[in-house]
């Protein structure tokens, strides 16, 4: 079907300045994504899977100017022994990044396997991506599939002795970028991979996940800092037999990010957990989407958001979990919750359940609400200021989500991110 | 009802029960009446919107109202975002309009209503005499002497066929009558309200039916009053590839209070019918109605032939400070629904309830739900939902709770609960939750389950089959909604819940 004129526009207006690089075994997947976006268009106001988050910005041509922001916090995760992967404005810079070389591991840039030839990243560049397409389109990935210029691939075969961590520098005030990593994790193997940083004015991000059965991959990422900055992330996860995928995002500051997970059970008994903590103070949109698909018997998923929003903040979560026929003794579990700190700022949500098995156990809530009087009457009555109360109240709703990270160093390092946001924006 | 067949029935389990659950199963309101109609001709287009108008002897202004819906209807798209799927309908192959032979000159009083007609509501249980009960509900004879009595208004595919105790409602200020009659008696009631909740363009098919629609009924509560007794309508669909498209209209005036009842049938054909149905409430200040519904249209055979196709527009306008609506509903039958009764809380205080029960067996697909807009201040809103999912059915609630920037202090709570009987069918929740200000409290839960197995061994263990025990588990898990029916409903719905259900477990 034809698309609409708007659409067709918009999207042959963003293709107009993006140029295909020269990639090798990533070239048929790269063609074929670009096919997808050619058909389904880039997102639009009226697309009901953009209801709540305008993607203008997204996908305009050019991107929106950002300014950046240099604060006197250390960067996160500044004092964890951890396997630095530094890009700047989008590119890799091999003077900041460590030796890329860890036991159990092998690391390499997108554009030097794409001439390798090895097995499994040809078979999973942009096949993730592509399987995540039905039954909701995401346009945006399928675009950085086939432009994402640059990108790390891992391959994880045993247990290395530190996190992979990912930091995206922010440099220029008009950065475009577009990344793209992919990760296999063998079978029995583990890792935790970190993120953080602003990465640029605009950020594409697309990674996809293959766990192979008994893989386990620690994912935590904290965006935040330039306050102008646009994201729209995607990572796409596909989990075998008994493994184990465990996400948690943090997410403060920011006009606009909307991160997609995409997380589909292949193989009995696996586990995946995806968490989200979020706050927005003024010009701040934060969109949380999520699709599960259960395709496997006695599969666990659980998602739990939080947002704190305050002075006009909004706050979005569409939260999907799809247990497909077949998938018995599911265990599926879903809450996003917001916190409103005063009358200006707003949470949308859409948590949807879609199933087609009888055996299972899917539940999920959905709160809104201003901070509990009762419980803040109780704290100044013990003598504690109003303030400090606040956020003593904030941080415990914050916590359901933050306890989703199972490694006290990284949950630590967060709430301590938490702390200092709340004590500078209240 | 479902396939009984031989390979489904387990061990154990003697003919005879099989006879008797397949027997009881069958959808007991598929005869159909041998009556001559008078149909116009097959298929919409500005002549037949004008023939329909002209056969209610219709004012030029209704007329004019009616084409111009139809010039909106034919620029619209069918909406397709519901999780539903039917053949595309061929809005040109329907009849618009059918009526009985009998009813070309409008009886004026009961007693000169086809005998044919009469007997037909007799049969549904829905007798069109000014009796004290309805007839056919069983436990109802026992209830105590007050409050029994029911207004009837019947609708017989295109026309309404009469309306009960219109003189004892006439003595408490009360008007209930037929749409078509209200257009001719009480022009300056109908131009007022009528698309004042539900627009002309709203909809896809709230706009055919604001084009097409050709009877329906109609309420007006004057300030003060509480009606004397319950209202109800009873839709029936009889003549073959003929939709119905009833419109409702309801005038809850200052503190007044009203509960109405709608129930509809249609007999078994192999082909699908269209009912696209509008109902618009509107509430002043201090007023309360109550609207309850079993949906009982035809729903298809085990293989999904036939059926209904029932899209339905219903919303509820609370108006005036501390005005209340709920709805109650319990969906059982129709091949295909669509419909999401709402509210529209725009009076101070002002509160909408929505309870209900949505049961798809076989190859049924019902999308339905609610939606709470909260505009003043402290209104508060309450949805319960309860949907089956059996055999190969998919059963969908569609919600919107939205709290704006104005409503503060208001508060909000939903609870939609699925439960799904057999690994064929499917279950969904699709909520919107949009909060805009802070001092709302919004709350939604859901959860989807199968029924509970030790509670089906307890019933078991106690001599009870499995049929009668899934009956009575899902009666439970219904609870909440059916306490909120009017008694002669509740019992109703509790017998349509174990029979819609029958031949699902095995």
């Amino acid at each position: 079907m034809a698309l609409p004129e708007v659409k067709q526009t918009a999207t042959e207006a963003r293709l107009a300045n993006l140029v295909m690089p020269d990639a090798g075994c990533t070239r048929a997947a790269r063609e074929d994504a670009l096919a997808r976006v050619l058909e389904m268009g880039l997102p639009g106001r009226r697309d009901e899977y953009w209801k709540y988050t305008r993607p203008d910005t997204l996908v305009a041509p050019e991107a929106p100017r950002a300014a950046l922001f240099d604060p006197d916090e250390a960067m996160l995760f500044a004092d964890l022994d951890r396997l630095k992967i530094v890009f700047v404005d989008g590119v890799f810079s091999p003077e900041e990044s460590d030796d890329l070389t860890l036991e159990g591991v092998t690391i390499d840039r997108i554009e030097d396997i794409c001439f390798k030839d090895i097995h499994w990243a040809k078979e999973l560049y942009g096949v993730l991506e592509a399987r995540g397409q039905s039954p909701v389109q995401r346009p945006l990935a399928a675009l950085n599939t086939a432009f994402a210029a640059d990108g790390i691939a891992i391959h994880v075969s045993g247990k290395p002795s530190k996190p992979i961590s990912f930091i995206y520098r922010h440099a220029s005030e008009t950065s475009d970028a577009m990344l793209h990593h992919i990760i296999r994790v063998e079978s029995g193997a583990e890792v935790t991979i970190l993120e953080n940083g602003p990465a640029a004015s605009r950020f594409n991000k697309c990674m996809e996940i293959d766990i192979a059965d008994g893989g386990v991959l620690h994912h935590v990422r904290a965006q935040g800092r330039d306050h102008e900055r646009r994201a729209a992330t995607h990572m796409f996860t596909r989990l075998g037999q008994e493994s184990v995928y465990k996400s948690f995002t943090l997410t403060v500051n920011g006009v606009l990010t909307r991160n997609e997970q995409v997380v589909e059970l292949t193989g009995d008994d696996a586990v995946a957990h995806v968490a989200g903590a979020c706050v927005g103070d003024g010009d701040f949109h934060h969109d949380d989407t999520v699709f599960i698909t259960h395709d496997a018997v006695n599969c666990e998923s659980r998602q739990v958001f939080k947002k704190v929003l305050r002075n006009g903040a909004t706050g979005v979560f569409q939260g999907k979990i799809l247990v497909k026929e077949g998938a018995q003794k599911t265990d599926g579990y879903q809450i996003s919750q917001s916190l409103l700190l005063d009358d200006d700022s707003q949470f949308l949500a859409k948590p949807e359940l879609e199933i087609y098995a009888d055996d299972v156990a899917c539940s999920h809530g959905s709160t809104s609400g201003a901070i509990d009087e009762t419980a803040l009457f109780y704290l100044r009555s013990r003598g504690i200021p109003t303030k400090e109360a606040t956020n003593m109240l904030t941080l415990a709703f914050l916590a359901e989500a933050v306890d989703e990270i199972e490694d006290d160093a990284l949950s630590k390092a967060i709430v301590d991110r938490l702390e200092g946001w709340l004590s500078r924006h209240s | 009802m479902a396939a009984l067949d031989q390979t489904q029935v387990k061990e154990g389990v003697d003919q005879e029960t099989v006879d008797a659950v397949r027997e009881v199963g069958t959808y007991k309101y598929g005869w159909e009446t041998d009556i001559e109609m008078e149909y116009a001709p097959k298929g919409v287009n500005p002549d037949i919107v004008r023939l329909i108008s002209e056969k209610n002897e219709e004012p030029e202004w209704m007329t004019e109202w009616r084409l111009a819906a139809f010039e909106r209807w034919t620029q619209m798209d069918e909406p397709n975002w519901a999780m539903v799927s039917y053949p595309k309908i061929d809005f040109q192959d329907q009849y618009y309009y059918a009526r009985p032979k009998s009813m070309e000159e409008k009886p004026k009083s009961l007693d000169e209503v086809d005998p044919k007609l009469l007997a037909t509501y007799e049969k549904l249980g829905i007798p069109l005499k000014e009796q004290m009960i309805l007839a056919g509900v069983e436990g109802a004879e026992d209830a105590p002497a007050e409050g029994r009595k029911v207004a009837v208004d019947a609708v017989f595919d295109s026309v309404s066929v009469g309306t009960t105790f219109q003189e004892e409602l006439k003595k408490a200020g009360v008007i209930f009558c037929s749409i078509s009659e209200a257009i001719k008696e009480h022009p300056e009631l109908v131009k007022k309200y009528l698309g004042s909740v539900v627009p002309v363009s709203d909809n896809f098919y709230a706009t055919l039916n604001s084009a097409v629609f050709s009877d329906g009924s109609f309420v007006y509560i004057p300030p003060g009053v509480r009606c004397p007794m319950e209202l109800s309508t009873y839709f029936r669909i009889n003549a073959e590839n003929t939709g119905q498209f009833e419109r409702t209209l309801i005038i809850a005036d200052k503190g007044s209070y009203v509960s109405y009842l709608e129930g509809c049938t249609a007999p078994q054909r192999d082909t699908a019918q269209l009912h696209a149905a509008v109902v618009e409430i509107i509430i002043e200040e201090d007023a309360e109605v109550k609207y309850s519904t079993v949906q009982n249209w035809f729903p298809g055979d085990e293989n999904g032939k036939g059926g209904i196709y029932n899209f339905v527009t219903k919303r509820a306008d609370c108006r005036g400070d501390r005005s209340k609506v709920m709805w109650t509903q319990v969906e059982t039958g129709s091949a295909v629904t669509w419909k999401y009764p709402s509210c529209i809380l725009r009076g101070e205080e002002s509160q909408g309830e929505f309870y209900s029960i949505a049961i798809a067996n076989n190859y049924q697909q019902a999308d339905t739900g609610t939606k709470m807009v909260h505009l003043g201040k402290n209104t508060k809103s309450r949805i319960v939902s309860k949907g089956i999912s059996a055999g190969k059915a998919q059963n969908t609630y569609r919600g919107l709770v939205s709290m704006h920037p104005k409503a503060k202090n208001s508060r909000n709570y939903t609870q939609c609960d699925s439960l799904l009987i057999g690994d064929k069918c499917g279950a969904h929740t699709v909520p919107y939750i949009e909060v805009k200000n802070n001092s709302s409290r919004v709350e939604h839960e859901a959860t989807t389950s199968k029924v509970d197995d030790d509670q089906l061994f307890y019933c078991r263990q106690r001599g009870m089959d499995e049929e009668e025990a899934v009956a009575l588990v899902v009666n439970g898990f219904c609870k909440d909604v059916l306490q909120a029916l009017p008694m002669e409903f509740a019992m109703e719905a509790q017998q349509l819940v174990a029979i819609s259900l029958e031949g699902s477990v095995g």
